[in-house]
Formats: structure tokens, C-alpha cells, sequence
């Protein structure tokens, strides 16, 4: 891996990164991916998060869906364990919460395929300094 | 299938759901239905929007369109006008109490968010296992801006000015404390993460480490910078597997990309970071402790002075913050103090980060501005009580703090604050508790954690809390007396006088406040008897109303020690001498003879 030597150094991540990025912080690329994000910290493990994140790997790749999987820390939700935020091309993202397999499964048939929303919503309620 | 153009969201959050908002669904549904729109339009249920006091709230997507206070009888209008026609219904939107103006988009309701993210800013958005992921949220940048264009002196005079307290408990200044250890003389100097969080029901560290450990490592190479020293230290407890892995694997990548080891970024200036292990003891968060733990000695805290910054690992100058005041340091430094000092109350600059746990609706991590007040917190972040029960109180500060009521629920929560109420920050949990709750019976549950976790080495904890326990357990079980209270009074204050660490000095607290806070509550125990929680078993009875018996015997078949006798079809009665408690009668009864008095 190369060696970080100063800050433009540190900018040209950045900025090589900035794409993937902002495709998930604002994605209205119509033809990027569908994103899809698990809470793992603990609390989301301890309800099953590995399960369902393997699920989606799994399930998307056999149900020939394009999509980024990725795991992520704590989102604050920990009473609705395992969560999962999805973010369909050009849309804002989609938090859900108490998502097994089941449930996990009607959002892969419902939200992905069909933009149909699924119950188990989860507003979100806070706001983070870097949008 | 064709595809949904439009979402409404119906927040289906207990609160709302009190207020019809399930019949507003249905309505919703129905008209929908009837106009054709089923196929086009989708109605669905959500979690609670935080935003209770307005509800029911209806959010109409992709357009953020968000109305308040909506009726079933609302519902025609909304579809007529907004879904059909396009044009929002004004009655409808949130009305902006200051300007008394419509908001119509929820993104520019700037108040309706109550929480603020910035020490957990990137928790649940980056990949914790990918540094540039990080690097893409302006990581390392504040790391770069002060290595190669400020000098250490500058670095701690924004940090003093932001006005960052320290969120491990104390609260103590952080650019301050940075200021003292830069100033003590000594070749070796030590950076040190305090990552105990030994509070019961905290896991504020525990998820900035799980989401965003960078954050913390580029921190420590800040203070470091700051400071002069080129060692840093994480004292974490080995009970949390997950928080450490990431860790690893984040220094593994930093030592890659060289942000962590020899000449970081191209300058002359020299930093890493090892971690070390704690087995869990409470006692090891306070820093002298941790300090002599990662010695390889026994976990006992030592008197201050001297203040680590002066003589900590191994009598060098050692600097320790918490984890979540590391986190925070970045942004201070990429955002400018002045920023940061604009948000909070006014002699608590910033956000803190509380896990909310007990009887809450919604149980989690928030990140709230200092000042918020705890009803904010409570009802519109938590969702309120949960099984629509009653609020009681709620304990901040852990076992080293106090509980706070009703009457303190519109109190802007910040350091002085909360010591002015009778409790204090802590490190960030908080216990909901509603009138389930007996007060004694959670003075003795703190007592007993204290009693457990204390070291022993000083009299006054060792003994005096043991006595503090015995004396609430002796409440509990209906055999205290008046004088009891008071000498639970005294008592507390000799061991916060005299204790040598600040777990002995704080562990009354929690008997303290609620003796304040609940007097009738002790009072009741001793001269009633009578827990009205219905929590002391002791002081419980389980009896048979004779009128509603018909001798089922299913109280007396299930009863697990024979307490019930009668004869089937007649009367049965509960000898309350053999009655353990155990609730098995009330349970199988179905014909509500046994009560509880
Ligand atoms: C009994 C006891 C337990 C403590 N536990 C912790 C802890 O778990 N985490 C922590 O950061 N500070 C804890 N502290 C506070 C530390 O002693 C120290 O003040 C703190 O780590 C300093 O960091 P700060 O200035 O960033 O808050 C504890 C203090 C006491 C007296
Ligand atoms: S107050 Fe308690 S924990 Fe602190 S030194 Fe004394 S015995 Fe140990």
C-alpha cells in the first residue's frame, strides 16, 4: 500500500474516493448501484446482523441484483436490531429496523425490485455534521 | 409491477398510535384504494419520527412534505390535494413557532432533529474496516492541518478555546489538561485512551470504537503532537472483542498508509499506538487505576496529586482522555473552535453522547447538543415510556451519579447542571425508570455494584458501602427503622468525605438522591411496610379474594412449595408463612382471585 506522505497525499484518496462516496451519501446516478448498508456493532450482531448481511451477499448475487454490500457501525436504533439502511439509485436512503431473514427477504422482493416499501421503517432522527 | 411514485409515511410510533394513527392508515389506505391510486401511491407504517408532541405525522415521499397533527378526517384532503392535484396542503404543514411560517420540507425543519452527530458522525456511515472510507470524511485532515501548519502551542490553544470538557466523567477541560502535560519536562511522555467504560449500561465507547476507530487514533497522534510524546496507550477491557478487532485492523491499515509510526506524513514527528487489556473492573476507568493496571500492578488507585500529566505509566507524564473526548478532537481541529463553542450550553460546549436504556420505548445510542432538556431526550428522542406507564425518574452518571424526576425534566442537561440537580454527567448513561420502579430496591442495586467493584484498599469504601447495602437490604425486607434513614444519611457523607478514589467519593450518591428525590418511598418501607412498586418481595403479599374463588385448585396444584390449601370447589387461602413469592398462583388463576397487596 503507498505511503501517505503529505496532505495532498491525503486529498487524492479523498478525491479517488469521492465518487464511491457520494454515491452513497447522495446517489442520483440513476445508473449506480443499489446500496445497502448493516449495522454491525454489537448490538446488531448480537441480533443476527452477520446473518442478514450474508443473506443479502448471498441472495442479491443469486437473484442477479447489482448491489454494494457494506457493514457499518452503531447507527443508534440498537431497539431495532438488526437494522439496515438501503439506498436505491437517486433516492434518499431507507432505514429498516428488526430485519431478519424474512423480513430481509421481502425488502430484496419488494423495496429493491419494486421501490414497494416495506413496513418497519425507521425515521430517521439526527442529524451529522458532514452531509 | 409496476412501480410505487409515491410513499406516504405514516408514523406508526406508540405516542401517534394513542392518537388514531391507526385508523388514520386505514383511511388513507381506503381512499387510495377507491380512487384507483393503489398502484401508484404506497401508505406505510414507520417507527416514531421523535416528533410526538405533533403527531400524528404523515411524510409524503419523494417530496419530504411532512404534516402534523394529522386526523383520519384529514385524510381525504391530503390525497385530494397533494397526491391528485399537487398542491400541499397548508393547514397541515409544521408550523415554525418563531417565524410562524409553514415548513413544508422536513430538511429545513431545523429543530425538528433534536440530535446532533458529531462524535459519532461517521458510526453507522463509514466501514469501520476501511481507512479510506475514513480518509473520504476528512479523516486524518486535521491530523495533516496540525502536523504541517500549526504548532503544538496553537493546537492546544484552539482545543482550550472550543471549550471540549472531558467526557469520561469528571469533565475536566481538555485543552487545559493537554497545556499541563506538554508543559511537564520528561524525555518519554504517554498518550493515553481510557476505553474501561465500566458503568453498567454505558456503550457510548464501545460504539465509536465498533464504528469509527480512526477517529480515535488520529486523535491520540493529535495530543501526541501536542503534547510531545510519541507512545500511545489503549486501555481497553477485554470484554469487548468486536471493539478491539477493529482497532487492530484499524492501526494495521494507519501503520500502512503511514499515518501511524515514523515521520507521519512526511514531517519529522514520530507516533504510535499499542493496546492493553483490561479484565473489567470498574475501578480500572478511574485513570490512576488504569495506570497502575497497565504496570502490571494491582488495579488501585493511588492519591492525586500527582495528576498523571505529571507522573503516570511508569512516572512519566501521561495524558488520559476518554474515548469519546478523542473523537470529538478531530472536528474541533477541521471545523475551528469557534464552531464548536457555538453549539452547547454555555459552560458545556458541544454534544454528548448518552445511552438511553430502562424502560424507554426506544432504546439506543443518541448524540444530543449540551443544554437539550431531558424531556427532549426522553419523549421525543426515546418515544417515551414504554406500555404508556408512568416516568418516574431517570439515573444519569451511573452508580456514581443520581436520579433525576418530573421536576427536573425541563432541566437543560449539562455538567453544572446535573451536579446542581443532585447527579451528574457520568460518562453518559441513562436509566429510564418508570413507577414499576422501586427506589430503595435501585439504591441497593447501584450499592451492590459498588460494593463488588470496590478495591478495597481505603476503609471508608470497603466498609462503608457494605454497610450502606446492608442497610438498604434491610429496608427492602421490611425491617428498617427511621433511624435507618438517617444513619444511611451519615454514612454517605462520612464515605464521600473520606474515600481516596472517586468511586468511593461518588458511590452514595444513588442512596443520597433518591433518599432526596423519594423520602416517602424509604418511609413508606419502614412504617407501612409496603413497597408500592410491588418490587420488595419481602414486603409483598399474595392473597385469595374468598368471593371470586370457585376452588379451580389450579393456584394450589401449581404452587411449587404447598402454600394453598382448600378443598376443591371451596375456598382456598395462601400460608403466608410458606409463600415464597415466587407469583406462580396469580399466574394460573383465571378467575382474578389472587391479588397482590
Ligand atoms: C470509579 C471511576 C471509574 C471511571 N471510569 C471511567 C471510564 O470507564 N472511562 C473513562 O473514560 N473515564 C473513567 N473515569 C474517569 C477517569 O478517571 C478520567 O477522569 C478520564 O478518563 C479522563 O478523561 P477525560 O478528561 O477525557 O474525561 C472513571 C473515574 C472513576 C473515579
Ligand atoms: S474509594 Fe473504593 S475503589 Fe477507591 S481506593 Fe478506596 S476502596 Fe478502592
Amino acid at each position: 500500500m503507498t505511503q501517505v506522505k503529505s496532505l495532498a497525499d491525503l486529498r487524492r484518496i479523498k478525491e479517488n474516493l469521492q465518487g464511491k462516496m457520494s454515491l452513497r451519501e447522495n446517489s442520483n446516478n440513476p445508473e449506480s448501484l443499489v446500496q445497502i448498508r448493516v449495522a454491525m456493532a454489537t448490538c446488531g450482531i448480537a441480533s443476527g446482523a452477520k446473518q442478514v448481511m450474508e443473506f443479502f451477499i448471498e441472495e442479491l448475487d443469486k437473484r442477479n441484483i447489482q448491489a454494494v454490500v457494506t457493514q457499518t457501525g452503531c447507527m443508534g436504533y440498537c431497539f431495532a436490531e438488526p437494522t439496515v439502511e438501503i439506498t436505491l439509485p437517486g433516492q434518499a436512503p431507507v432505514v429498516y429496523g428488526y430485519v431478519d431473514i424474512n423480513k430481509a427477504d421481502s425488502i430484496i422482493e419488494k423495496y429493491i425490485k419494486n421501490g414497494e416499501l416495506v413496513d418497519g421503517i425507521i425515521p430517521v432522527n439526527y442529524e451529522t455534521i458532514q452531509k | 409491477m409496476a412501480k410505487y411514485k409515491m410513499h406516504l409515511l405514516v408514523c406508526g410510533g406508540t405516542a401517534c398510535h394513542a392518537s388514531e394513527s391507526e385508523r388514520l392508515l386505514d383511511t388513507l389506505k381506503t381512499i387510495i384504494a377507491d380512487k384507483g391510486l393503489d398502484s401508484e401511491v404506497q401508505v406505510i407504517a414507520t417507527g416514531c419520527f421523535g416528533f410526538c408532541e405533533k403527531g400524528p405525522i404523515v411524510k409524503v415521499m419523494p417530496d419530504n412534505t411532512f404534516y402534523t397533527q394529522v386526523t383520519p378526517d384529514d385524510a381525504r384532503e391530503i390525497i385530494e390535494e397533494h397526491i391528485i392535484k399537487g398542491r400541499k396542503v397548508n393547514r397541515l404543514l409544521y408550523l415554525n413557532p418563531e417565524s410562524k411560517e409553514h415548513v413544508s420540507d422536513s430538511k429545513h425543519m431545523g429543530f425538528y432533529k433534536k440530535q446532533l452527530r458529531i462524535a459519532l458522525r461517521n458510526c453507522g456511515f463509514i466501514d469501520p474496516e476501511n481507512i479510506d472510507e475514513y480518509i473520504s470524511r476528512d479523516g486524518y485532515e486535521a491530523l495533516a492541518k496540525c502536523l504541517t501548519e500549526m504548532t503544538p502551542q496553537q493546537v492546544i490553544e484552539l482545543m482550550k478555546k472550543s471549550g471540549l470538557r472531558g467526557r469520561g466523567g469528571g469533565g475536566f477541560p481538555t485543552g487545559l489538561k493537554w497545556e499541563i502535560t506538554s508543559k511537564s519536562v520528561s524525555d518519554i511522555k504517554y498518550v493515553v485512551c481510557n476505553a474501561d467504560e465500566g458503568d453498567p449500561g454505558a456503550f457510548m465507547d464501545r460504539s465509536i470504537l465498533e464504528g469509527d476507530p480512526h477517529s480515535v487514533i488520529e486523535a491520540m497522534a493529535i495530543c501526541g503532537y501536542c503534547i510531545g510524546a510519541s507512545n500511545g496507550l489503549v486501555y481497553i477491557r477485554a470484554e469487548y472483542p468486536l471493539a478491539i478487532d477493529r482497532l487492530k485492523i484499524a492501526i494495521k491499515q494507519a501503520r500502512e498508509y503511514g499515518l501511524l509510526g515514523n515521520g507521519i506524513l512526511g514531517t519529522g514527528f514520530n507516533f504510535d499506538i499499542e493496546l492493553r487489556y483490561g479484565a473489567g473492573a470498574f475501578v480500572c476507568g478511574e485513570e490512576t487505576a488504569l495506570i497502575h493496571s497497565m504496570e502490571g500492578k494491582r488495579g488501585e488507585p493511588t492519591m492525586k496529586p500527582p495528576f498523571p500529566s505529571v507522573s503516570g505509566y511508569f512516572e512519566k507524564p501521561t495524558n488520559v482522555n476518554n474515548v469519546e473526548t478523542f473523537a470529538n478532537v478531530p472536528v474541533i481541529i477541521n471545523k475551528g473552535a469557534e464552531w464548536y463553542s457555538a453549539i452547547g450550553s454555555e459552560k458545556s460546549k458541544g454534544t454528548k453522547v448518552f445511552a438511553l436504556a430502562g424502560k424507554i420505548n426506544n432504546v439506543g445510542l443518541i448524540e444530543v447538543p449540551m443544554g437539550t432538556t431531558l424531556r427532549e431526550v426522553i419523549y421525543e428522542i426515546g418515544g417515551g415510556i414504554r406500555n404508556g406507564k408512568k416516568f418516574k425518574a431517570v439515573q444519569t452518571g451511573g452508580p456514581s451519579g443520581g436520579c433525576l424526576t418530573e421536576k427536573h425534566l425541563d432541566t437543560p442537561i449539562d455538567y453544572d447542571n446535573l451536579i446542581a440537580s443532585g447527579s451528574m454527567m457520568g460518562s453518559g448513561g441513562m436509566i429510564v425508570m418508570d413507577e414499576d420502579d422501586c427506589m430503595v430496591s435501585v439504591a441497593k442495586f447501584y450499592l451492590e455494584f459498588t460494593v463488588e467493584e470496590s478495591c478495597g484498599k481505603c476503609t471508608p469504601c470497603r466498609i462503608g458501602n457494605k454497610r450502606l447495602h446492608e442497610i438498604l437490604d434491610k429496608l427492602t425486607k421490611g425491617n428498617g427503622t427511621m433511624e435507618d434513614i438517617d444513619r444511611l444519611k451519615n454514612l454517605s457523607k462520612v464515605i464521600k468525605d473520606t474515600a481516596l478514589c472517586g468511586l468511593g467519593q461518588t458511590s452514595p450518591n444513588p442512596v443520597l438522591s433518591t433518599i432526596d428525590n423519594f423520602l416517602d418511598e424509604y418511609v413508606e418501607h419502614v412504617t407501612e411496610k409496603k413497597c408500592r412498586a410491588g418490587q420488595c418481595k419481602a414486603l409483598m403479599q399474595y392473597t385469595i379474594i374468598p368471593d371470586n374463588c370457585v376452588g379451580c385448585t389450579a393456584c394450589a396444584r401449581n404452587c411449587p412449595v404447598n402454600a394453598i390449601s382448600g378443598e376443591r370447589k371451596g375456598i382456598h387461602t395462601i400460608n403466608q408463612e410458606v409463600c415464597i413469592k415466587c407469583g406462580a398462583c396469580l399466574e394460573k388463576c383465571k378467575f382474578n382471585a389472587v391479588v397482590i397487596k
